[in-house]
């Protein structure tokens, strides 16, 4: 599935607030199916990145892009219109809706019937109901929640809250996922989990992934390519051997010998 | 030129008024980020528990600067301790619920105030007692009444103690402390219950200032009065940065110059609308006020 | 439900509601209905379409406004001046007068010019005002409603200060459930559809609800739009009701609190609890009118009470944000659960 044009670009992308400059001259490349990971210590910028792309943020400097298309100024609505979806560092569900129809919310972007067919009742809006529940519940099964459907989604175990989050993600029908610390709060169990259900929507659903994240484990166990940065800017592009071996990255973690 | 510095006397002094009963609005939103709908209220019973003092110190007869301060006193004593009493009773047990359900105690607790108010008081109006003889000065071809001078003099008074309170006193710091991160602030030993309490006596004391120097002005008080006068004294918190003290202060001012022109040219029935389009413009233009700063949200 | 279906259900509630009316507002054999309660009756209804209109946007999507008033007054006084000016003139121009059929075509003429007016006006006032949050919003409805309601006090040809009272009384029954039983259609419908999930999202999260691909300001602005103009339906009811003039006095912040009331009473985000609310609150001044009579404003000083109480105690509401679900509609729900297994 590699095309010659990357998926998502960064170019020399700089965000700064006020006097505070969060993000340096980033640049970054990643390419269609790719398994790609960001990491760096607190306080890095992983997250303004994160906001960056999903339009949360404007960039002050630099542009944006995906699949050809320049994200600068677009509403956060319309990049995942595009075909980008998001996870949250801390998970956002919506709480008065069960486990399923947290899943269903996702697939209205993807409908084209108006108010108008709801109130009268049309055929399409039945049809595009049945549809949007059948696909949310095949989402569910696929991350061994169906059981839950009707559960109220806050009442879920945190581990099952974080996988009903990715699921809803992949309901939006994305091209790109991009995944704010996916892993936070598990337990190894958990955790390598995860990485199996990361590894299968990579490779039986052909999705490009981009995950934030700091358990060490799960980067280096499914990224293939690894963007360090520090202080907004980046200091290491590669595979996880090299970024393991990269005096840079090192020395930001640990703070030098 | 006379009209002009009449016009600025006038709109000074009513801005003085709004922007005592615009500090209680200010404080209570800074410490608990509740809009206490029923602060305007608070001022009219202020003015009702002045008039009452009065009375019975039969001033209207006997008419005196002393018995002015004392009555001004009473009535702030006596709002300071209504307004703990609505913190402890009405607002305390929703802390910790939604800000929707706050918003709808506090219009409760106005609700209460006002057609209490009409219960107890009556619902026609009373004329408070001229507690200082009107005086009218003449300077330069502009009427100043002593009453308006009073008035400005008075807040100004009040205002200087309000900032020395918040800036020099150890409540005061307590106060900013509560109002930057409550659950902080209660980790540092504050006991935020007291400071929350005293925050309430103090915005209600000012208030009751509001009333009582409104009613020396004004001798006609009535239940309903501090519906309107208490929304646009809102306004004028939000317009100078809702949290923000000297905000609050600034944004009386503004509101009070901007009615009392008004008021003069042939647009004065939509007098009591031009507080709401100034709302609604800020909110729309500048939603942090004049003097606020807005408050990025994490994401 | 098929569409043969659907229509029979329409024709046949219609058929009810006209039955209803005639026995109500005119008595049958020896059976006449006291005309206190009758007007009672048709206050309920009313307020049923402004609480289950005002669960749209203040339940449904989360968006706290006060300004119902200010919606049911543009859409009234928008109603009321068509059928006052050109009533007579739609009524001819199908060969009856205001008194007999032709009062039909007027009346649905005014209910939609005034739904139109109102839904105007809820985009004009939701567009700037729903980018804001909470508190800020409920202030700014508020202001925005104030001021409509101080502009039509003047206006003098609908009346001024002291209300439109050259409005001719063509409400009834009919019009008043017909149109109620619509508003709850119109609102169930909402709420059970997508648009009622994108709604709860845009309650629960917004910034989760834009990450899913949701226009967060176009949904809050669509909900608010819908809702007014059913205000303005209510509005357009009310005006023309006998006896009970639009005034602006009395489309002031206090009625938007009084609606308020009602849904929260009731449970904010259902309908039944707004039905519930709506009745309940319409026949409550009324008990307690005579109490207030001896000491005025004691009526107000209840809802206050009732109020804070219910925030302090019960702030969900008697329904929270459940649904009185008829029983046939309960198994159907079941079966269709079954049927993905």
């Amino acid at each position: 599935m590699t095309t010659a044009a990357p998926l998502l670009e960064t170019r020399a992308v700089t965000k700064r607030f006020g006097g505070l400059t969060a993000v340096k001259t980033l640049s970054m490349t990643v390419p269609c199916g790719a398994l790609y990971g960001l990491i760096g210590p607190n306080g890095a910028g992983k997250t303004t990145v994160f906001n960056l792309l999903t339009g949360v943020y404007d960039p002050t400097e630099g542009d944006v892009v995906f699949d050809g298309r320049r994200l600068n100024g677009r509403k956060p609505y319309e990049i995942t219109r595009y075909g980008v979806a998001r996870t949250f560092q801390n998970i956002r569900l919506f709480p008065d809706l069960t486990v399923l129809e947290n899943v269903m919310t996702a697939r209205h972007l993807r409908g084209r019937q108006t108010l108008l067919d709801a109130v009268i009742g049309t055929s399409r809006h039945h049809h595009e109901e049945r549809d949007a529940r059948d696909r949310a519940m095949t989402l569910l099964e696929l991350f061994d929640l169906h059981t839950l459907a009707d559960e109220h989604a806050t009442s879920l175990p945190y581990g099952s809250q974080r996988r009903l989050e990715i699921a809803r993600a992949l309901a939006t029908d994305p091209k790109l996922l991009l995944l704010d610390e996916p892993a936070a709060g598990m337990n190894p169990h958990e955790a390598v989990e995860l990485m199996h259900i990361i590894r299968r929507l990579h490779d039986e659903f052909g999705l490009t992934i981009l995950l934030v994240e700091h358990n060490m484990k799960v980067v280096m166990g499914i990224c293939e390519t690894i963007q360090v940065i520090d202080y907004g800017e980046t200091i290491a592009v590669g595979t996880p051997a090299q970024i393991q071996k990269d005096p840079r990255v090192i020395e930001a973690y640990l703070g030098g010998a | 030129m006379e009209t002009f510095l009449q016009q600025l006397i006038n709109g000074l002094s009513l801005g003085a008024i709004y922007a005592l009963i615009a500090l209680g609005y200010t404080m209570v939103y800074g410490v608990l980020r509740l809009i206490n709908f029923a602060h305007g209220d608070v001022y009219m019973l202020g003015a009702f528990a002045g008039y009452y003092l009065a009375n019975a110190l039969d001033l209207d007869a006997n008419p005196s600067l002393f018995g002015a301060i004392v009555v001004t006193f009473g009535a702030m004593a006596a709002c300071a301790a209504i307004g703990v009493l609505i913190e402890r009773f009405a607002y305390r047990p929703v802390r910790g619920h939604s800000r929707l359900t706050a918003l709808i105690t506090a219009i409760g607790v106005s609700l209460l105030l006002e057609y209490g108010g009409q219960v107890v008081f009556g619902a026609t109006p009373r004329f408070f007692p001229q507690m200082i003889r009107s005086q009218v000065y003449s300077v330069g071809g502009v009427q100043i009444s002593n009453q308006n001078l009073l008035i400005i003099v008075v807040a100004i008074v009040m205002m200087f103690g309000l900032e020395f309170i918040v800036h020099r006193t150890k409540i005061g710091t307590a106060m900013r402390a509560t109002s930057f991160n409550l659950s902080v602030a209660k980790l540092m030993g504050i006991n935020t219950n007291f400071v929350i309490a005293f925050t309430f006596a103090l915005g209600s004391a000012l208030a009751a200032v509001g009333g009582v120097m409104v009613a020396l002005a004004i001798p006609r008080i009535d239940p309903l009065m501090g519906l309107m006068t208490g929304l646009k004294a809102f306004v004028a918190a939000v317009l100078g940065g809702i949290g923000n003290i000297p905000g609050a202060m600034l944004g009386g001012v503004l509101i009070g110059l901007m009615e009392t022109w008004l008021s003069a040219t042939s647009y004065s029935t939509y007098r009591d609308a031009m507080a709401f389009a100034v709302l609604i413009l800020i909110l729309l233009v500048k939603p942090a006020g004049i003097l606020g700063s807005t408050a990025v949200e994490k994401v | 439900m098929r569409f043969p279906r659907k229509l029979l259900l329409i024709v046949v509630g219609l058929g009810v509601l006209l039955g209803l009316n005639q026995l109500i507002e005119y008595g049958a054999g020896d059976f006449q209905l006291n005309a206190y309660y009758a007007r009672i009756i048709n206050l309920i209804g009313i307020n049923i379409t402004l609480a289950v209109s005002l669960n749209l946007i203040n339940g449904l999507a989360g968006q706290f406004s006060i300004g119902h008033a200010g919606f049911m007054a543009v859409g009234g006084y928008t109603a009321t001046y068509i059928t006052v000016y050109y009533g007579k003139a739609i009524a001819a121009l199908v060969g009856g007068s205001l008194d007999g059929t032709g009062v039909i075509p007027v009346m649905l003429i005014s209910l939609s010019a005034g739904a139109a007016a109102a839904a105007a006006a809820g985009l004009f006032v939701g567009i700037p005002s729903l980018r804001l949050r909470g508190d800020y919003l409920a202030i700014v409805t508020l202001g925005f409603s104030e001021i409509i309601r101080v502009i039509i006090l003047n206006i003098p040809s609908v009346g001024g200060a002291t209300g439109f009272t050259d409005a001719i009384p063509i409400t009834n029954f009919f019009w008043i459930y017909a149109a109620a039983a619509l508003t709850i259609v119109i609102v169930r419908n909402i709420a059970a559809s997508t648009f009622g999930r994108v709604l709860a999202t845009i309650r629960g999260d917004e910034i989760a609800a834009e990450a899913m691909g949701v226009n967060t300001t176009r949904y809050k602005v669509l909900a608010f739009v819908v809702s007014a103009a059913l205000a303005g339906v209510a509005g357009g009811l009310s005006g023309q009701l006998f006896a009970n003039p639009l005034n602006p006095q009395n489309l002031n912040f206090v009625k938007s609190i009084e609606i308020i009331v009602m849904i929260v009473i009731g449970g904010i985000g259902s309908i039944t609890g707004a039905v519930f609310g709506a009745t309940a609150l319409t026949v409550l001044p009324e008990a307690l009118r005579s109490l207030d009579q001896q000491f005025p404003g004691l009526r107000m000083v209840v809802y206050a009470v009732l109020l804070i109480l219910t925030m302090i105690f019960r702030p969900q509401g008697l329904f929270g944000r459940r649904e009185l679900t008829l029983p046939w509609r309960r198994r159907g729900a079941a079966l269709a659960g079954a049927k993905l297994k």
